[in-house]
Parts: structure tokens; sequence; C-alpha cells
């Protein structure tokens, strides 16, 4: 039992506060540098430190320990009729859900004890009964499942924070956001549901482990291949669940008043860096079901040490979520707004169908072929056929004028 | 009244289609990304400078800060005509004349303020000189003050700009104080 325990927190430290948070910390400044780069501006390069008489900036990384402090200092203010418990309670709880599910989320594969440098053999002879340490710190059986039960939980923080502001403009912004995960929701749903037919369990570790298996030559069975609509539209639909541009209308920075007007101080910061969390959970549950989790293909062959293939199966499963998460930074600073009504209009007469049809054409093309194979094949026509599509697709003359990166004024810096 | 119509194009299928124009769109993203991380100062789009630490070279003709310009003798120019007190648009330029002892000369500023507050920098003080005693070819910035008397400036404080040995060549002529880019951060 204490080995467990220990184990445990060993996993829960370097998953949660050695990955989860310090990454969803860099994205915050991620977000403003790679913005500014996008819009060929510089981004934030002014908190620094002056340690003899030389000024360390970090690239702007510095700014988040700015931000930090700024939000711990400002004052939390609330509202004299607002319902003082939920308005408390409510910044904590989208907060810990992306906690709670990143402790589902496998993170490598299975340590055998005896591999672990120095303590190896002392651990073999005083917990003989545990011979694997599994990098995972909850491993259910519901596990897929128990993910959205949980995300779709997130949502009480939001309508809680919007009601309990006793402002209306923050109930209206709540509502929104209910609704749009209410909408969303069910797509999610849909989309995992190929998942479990090609992968034919909702354990997570066991969906890692069915993508290593190889689909042709070398490709692995990677979600993303044998589903690559699914891939997409659980994306789009978890981007809309996670409040980000284009579907940032429950909050609209820029124009409408979300639900969190009436925060100050690390109140307001806790619901940003939920927000940031959002974005690395995401990450993480996509590269689980879609894209291997930890697991990549050039180095499924060789022999080493388990714990070696541990250390460097989380390198991988970090980079992976780390692209990911950098791709829906990328998409925020791509897309406009949608409208209300678009919104609602994609979500349920497009996306939905279209999430549905997968079910059956999945279904049915898994029942003609057992081995996959033919759900890869259409699955690849389709990638094949998009990725024509988008280089030889038809372009508006106006809206293709090209951008000259030749500086006009190359003398100047 | 006038109407003006303009016609919303409609979206063509392809466009309907939605994703692939997306793709497009990161596309676009993704280059202005990788130039800016990846260029050369020649090829980035980026164009800011960094204020502080690089600063751009001025043209010829800025207007910084005033100054007053002395004669050979190394007395002042200026011979009180109140000419660019009058044509200041700001009312900033305050003179009080005083009789000169040289008698071709007449007379002088006993003080000569210009409020730095009030100025802005227009140069009709320079174009109105007809002693080409009053200059802007400085080529600094007017420092910050802590209180607004500071920002008054006395023709002593003037007259002791840099800038001040060039004073034979007509203006405009000499050479420019160029600050200098630090280098690149």
């Amino acid at each position: 039992m204490a080995f467990l325990i220990i184990t445990t927190l060993i996993k829960l430290i370097i998953i949660e506060f050695l990955f989860l948070l310090p990454l969803a910390a860099i994205l915050t400044w991620m977000e403003r540098r790679q913005s500014a780069y996008i819009q060929d501006r510089v981004g934030p390069t002014r908190a620094g430190i002056t340690i003899f008489n030389h000024r360390f900036t970090l690239w702007g990384l510095i700014h988040i320990v700015a931000d930090a402090i700024k939000m711990f200092f400002k004052e939390p203010f609330i509202p004299a009729k607002a319902d003082k418990i939920f308005f408390k309670l409510a910044p904590l709880i989208p907060f810990a859900i992306s906690l709670i599910i990143m402790a589902l989320v496998p993170f490598g594969p299975d340590i055998k004890c005896i591999d672990i440098p120095i303590i190896g053999t002392w651990l073999l002879t005083n917990f003989p009964e545990y011979s694997n340490i599994t990098l995972q710190i909850a491993r259910v059986d519901t596990g897929l499942l128990l993910v959205f039960a949980i995300s779709s939980l997130s949502i009480y923080g939001i309508i809680l924070a919007g009601w309990a502001s006793n402002n209306r403009y923050a109930l209206l912004g709540g509502l929104r956001a209910v609704a749009q995960a209410i909408s969303y929701e069910i797509t999610l749903g849909l989309t995992i549901v190929g998942i479990f037919i090609i992968f034919g369990t909702a354990e997570l570790s066991q969906i890692v482990a069915a993508q290593q298996q190889p689909l042709f030559t070398s490709l692995p069975t990677w979600g993303v291949f044998v589903q690559p609509l699914g891939a997409v539209f659980f994306f789009i639909a978890a981007i809309a669940e996670s409040k980000r541009l284009p579907f940032d209308l429950p909050e609209g920075e820029s124009e409408i008043i979300g639900y969190f007007v009436e925060y100050s101080s690390m109140a307001f910061g806790m619901f940003m860096l939920g927000e940031y969390l959002e974005i690395v959970v995401l990450s993480a549950v996509f590269t689980t079901l879609f894209f291997g989790g930890w697991h990549l293909p050039i180095i499924i062959n060789l022999q080493i040490n388990s714990f070696l293939a541990a250390i460097l199966g989380m390198i991988i499963f970090g980079v992976k979520v780390f692209l990911l998460s950098a791709l829906q930074l990328q998409i925020r600073w791509t897309l406009p707004r949608f409208r209300y009504d678009q919104l609602m209009r994609l979500g349920w007469k497009n996306i939905l169908p279209i999430a549905l049809a997968n079910i059956f054409i999945t279904a049915g093309l898994v029942w003609i072929d057992p081995t996959y194979k033919l759900a890869a094949y259409f699955g690849m026509g389709l990638t094949i056929i998009f990725i024509i599509l988008v280089i030889i697709g038809p372009r508006r003359a106006t809206l293709t004028a090209t951008t000259s990166f030749n500086n006009p004024n190359q003398n100047q810096v | 009244m006038i109407i003006k119509v303009r016609e919303r194009t409609k979206m063509s299928a392809y466009e309907r289609l939605y994703l692939p124009e997306v793709f497009r769109g990161l596309g676009v993203t993704l280059k202005h990304l990788f130039h800016n991380l990846f260029g050369n100062h020649k090829t980035r789009p980026l164009q800011t400078v960094r204020y502080p630490e690089q600063k751009l070279n001025y043209p010829e003709r800025f207007r910084g800060q005033h100054r007053l310009l002395r004669r050979d003798n190394g007395s002042t120019r200026c011979v009180a005509c109140y000419l660019c007190a009058t044509a200041c648009p700001a009312y900033c330029i305050h003179i009080v004349a005083g009789e000169a002892k040289d008698p071709k000369i007449e007379k002088y500023p006993t003080s000569f303020t210009i409020d730095m507050l009030r100025c802005i920098y227009c140069g009709l003080c320079v174009e109105a000189c007809p002693e080409d005693a009053i200059r802007m070819d400085t080529g600094i910035h007017t420092k910050p003050f802590l209180a607004r008397s500071d920002a008054v400036m006395g023709h002593l404080e003037l007259l002791a700009f840099p800038g001040q040995k060039d004073t034979s060549l007509p203006y405009g002529a000499q050479e420019y104080r160029v600050l200098k880019n630090t280098e690149k951060i």
C-alpha cells in the first residue's frame, strides 16, 4: 500500500506540477509571443531582472512571474449582492477538473521495477507484489467515459460564476457558455464512438496500446489515420468546449461581456489559468486518442531498458502535447469569432450529422474488414482529397494578395 | 440622398466547406510566425524598433530641441524683434527686450524663454527669424520635467546646447547629430 501511495504521489508531482501547470504558465507567455509574431509585432520583452548590471529578460518569460505577482497583489473584490460561497467556489471548478482529467491520461509506458536504477532490486525484494509502475495516475476501466463525464462538469464553474456574480451580463455570458457546451458535447461524445468501435476499449492506456499495432508496414494504427473525420471534429468540438476562439462567445474578451466580469485579482487569474490548463488537457486527451499517446513508430523496435523507454515516452508525450497546444494558439490567432447563430448552426446542422455519419461509416467498414485496413484506406483517401483541395482549391483574386516580406525600409534597423 | 449599395459576394461551394480555407489561413499565420522566428532582419516582416535600446536615424530636417545661436564675438544673435513670438501658434516664446550697446543692433533680449510644454515643435519661429538666431537642429528630444516651471527654458539654457560650434553654416547645411543605433537586442 505504501508503495502505491508513494509512486502515485511521485506520478502526481511529475504530471500535474512538473508538466501540466508549468506548460499552462508557459502557454500564457506563448500566446502573447506567438500572436505578436503572427501579427508582426514583438510581444512582451520588458519584464526582466538586473543582475550585475546585465538585464535578463529571457525572451519575456519573466512576464509570467510578473503576471502572477500582479494577480496576487490586486484587491479581490466581491460584489455586495453576490453569493459569496459560490462566487469563491466557481473559479476553482474548471481548475480542479483539468487536474482530475490529467490524472486519467497515460503519459508513458509501464516501468518494470527492476529497471529502475539504484533502487530497482531493493524495490523488488521489499515489494514483490508490485512488479510494474504504470505511468498513469488512475487506471480506470471506464477511462474515456470518465474523462467526458468529468469534463462536462466544468460548465458548472462557468454557470456558477455567471449566476453568483448577481450581474445580468455575467449571467447571460454563463448561459451562452452552457448552451454552447451542451451543443458541442454531443458532437464530442459521438466522435469518440468511432474510437470505441476501432479500438474496442474505453481504457486510455489500452487505447494507446492498441494504437501501437502496425496498420501497414511501419504505420501505426493511430486514431488520426483510421478516424480522420473523428479527429477533426473532436478537435473542433473540444475547442468549442474549452471556449477558445473562434468559439469564445461566452467570454469574448474584446467585445462581449463574459461570465467573469465581476472577478478580479487571483479569482480572475484562476479562470485565465484554467483556460490554459484546458488547452493542455485537451491536447493531452487528443494526443492519447488520435496521436498514439506517448508512442512514436520509430522507437517502437528499440530494445531498451523500460526505465529509459518510459523517459523517452514522457518526452514524446510532452512534445506532442506542446505542439497541439501551439496549434490551438495558432488557430486562435488565425480565425475570427463566429456569430452565435453560426455557432449553433455549425454545431447542430453541420458537425453533428457528419459525426453521426462517421459512426455509421466506421461501423460498416470495420464490419466488412475487422483489420481496420478498409477504414484506414477510407480515412487516408479523405485526407488526400482534402490536401489536394487545400493545394489546388480555387482562390479569390482579392483575397490572395500576397504579403511581401521585403522590408521597405531596409536601412532602418 | 446617396445610397451606396455594396454587393455582398456569396461564398462559393468550396469556400463553404470552410475547413480548406481554415488550413490556408493557418498557413498564412504560420508563414508570418516562421519568418519572424527564424528570419534575419531583412526577411522578417517585423518592423518594430525597440525604442530605448534601438533608435532610428532622424531625417535631416528633424525639428528637435531649440537652441539660440551666438555671433562670432559671443553675444547672442537675437535682436529681440519679436517675430518668432508673433509667429508662434502656441504662444510659448516670451521675449523681454533691452537696449544694446552696439548702435547697429539696437536691441537684445534680456530674457528669452520658451515654454517647452506649450511648444508644438512646428518650426515657425525658425522660419520667422531674420537673424538666424534660433534653430531646432540639435536633434535631441526635450527631456521630461518633474515640475512645470522646469519646462520654461531661459536664453542661457538655450544658448548652452550642443551643436553650438557650427554657427557659421546656414540652417540645415551642417551635419546632423545622428543618434546611433545601439547594437541589436
